[in-house]
C-alpha cells in the first residue's frame, strides 16, 4: 500500500512539472528551482508534512521534498539555537543529499565517458 | 486565406493533442516509478535500523547515487527522453543535471571544467533553496513563528 501511495503522489508531482513544461517552456533549471522554493513554502505553511507522512518517498523524493527538508531543518534549528539556526538549520538537514550529490556527481562524471546527445 | 494572425490559431488547433497527453502519462508513470523505487530504498534503510529522519537522508543520498550512476552509464538520459518531468523532478533528476553538466565540460579540465560546470543547474537550486530557507528562519525568529 505504501508503494502505491508513493507511486501516485510521486507521479502526480511529476505531472504538475510536465504541465508547466508543456505550457510555459520553462527550462529544467527553472523548474527545479521552482520545485525547491515550492517545497520550502509548502513546508513552512505546514502543508507538505502531512503529504510526506502519507506518501513517504512519493513526497520526499521529488525536489519539493528537498525544499521541505530545508524548511523543516530551519524551523527546528531556530527553536533550538535561535538566530544562528536560521543559517545552520537548512543545510544541516539537507547535508546528506547535498554532499552525496557533489561527491557522486563528480565521481561518476570522472569515471564515465561523455555520451552523444541524441 | 491564411494570414499570419490566424495561422497561430490554425496551427494550435491542429497541434497533436495526443502528444501532450502522452507526455503527461509518461511523466506520471516514470516519475511514479522512480518514487516507488525510492520507497523501496526508504523501507530498506528503515529495516536496517535507521530512524525516520536518518532513513530519509540515506534515501536521498542513495537516490542521488543511483541517478548519478545511471547518468554516467548513459541510461538516465534515454529514460528522460520519454520521462520528461518524470525524470527531472525526482532527486535523481538533480543528480542527472550535475553529472550531465560535468560530463559535457570534462574536456575543459577537472577544476574549471567539471567541478565548476557541474553546478550549472544544481547551483541555482542550492542558491534559491538555501537563501529561501534562511529567510524563512529569519521570519520565524523575528515573528516567533
Amino acid at each position: 500500500m505504501e508503494y502505491l501511495k508513493a507511486f501516485l503522489v510521486g507521479g502526480l508531482l511529476c505531472v504538475v512539472g510536465q504541465v508547466v513544461i508543456d505550457r510555459t517552456k520553462l527550462t529544467p533549471a527553472r523548474i527545479l528551482v521552482a520545485y525547491v522554493i515550492a517545497g520550502i513554502v509548502l513546508g513552512a505553511l505546514g502543508v507538505y508534512e502531512p503529504l510526506v507522512k502519507w506518501a513517504g518517498a512519493g513526497a520526499s523524493v521529488p525536489l519539493t521534498g528537498f525544499g521541505y527538508t530545508l524548511a523543516k531543518g530551519v524551523r527546528r534549528a531556530v527553536e533550538e539555537k535561535g538566530l544562528l539556526g536560521a543559517f545552520t538549520g537548512g543545510l544541516t538537514a539537507a547535508a546528506g543529499g547535498i554532499a552525496a550529490s557533489i561527491l557522486f556527481g563528480y565521481f561518476f562524471a570522472l569515471v564515465c565517458k561523455p555520451h552523444e546527445k541524441s | 486565406m491564411i494570414d499570419k494572425k490566424n495561422y497561430q490559431a490554425f496551427a494550435d488547433a491542429h497541434a497533436p493533442k495526443s502528444k501532450i497527453w502522452k507526455n503527461l502519462l509518461f511523466a506520471f508513470l516514470i516519475g511514479g516509478a522512480i518514487c516507488t523505487v525510492g520507497q523501496g530504498v526508504l523501507s530498506f534503510w528503515k529495516s536496517a535500523g535507521l530512524d525516520t529522519e536518518a532513513a530519509g537522508s540515506a534515501t536521498s543520498a542513495s537516490m542521488v547515487f543511483l541517478g548519478a550512476l545511471f547518468t554516467g552509464l548513459g541510461l538516465y538520459d534515454r529514460l528522460a527522453k520519454y520521462g520528461g518531468a518524470g525524470t527531472l523532478v525526482p532527486i535523481t533528476g538533480f543528480a542527472n543535471a550535475i553529472v550531465s553538466a560535468a560530463l559535457e565540460f570534462k574536456s575543459e579540465g577537472y577544476v574549471l571544467g567539471m567541478s565548476a560546470k557541474m553546478f550549472t543547474i544544481a547551483g541555482p537550486v542550492l542558491v534559491f533553496g538555501i537563501s529561501f530557507s534562511v529567510v524563512y528562519g529569519l521570519i520565524l525568529r523575528l515573528f516567533g513563528g
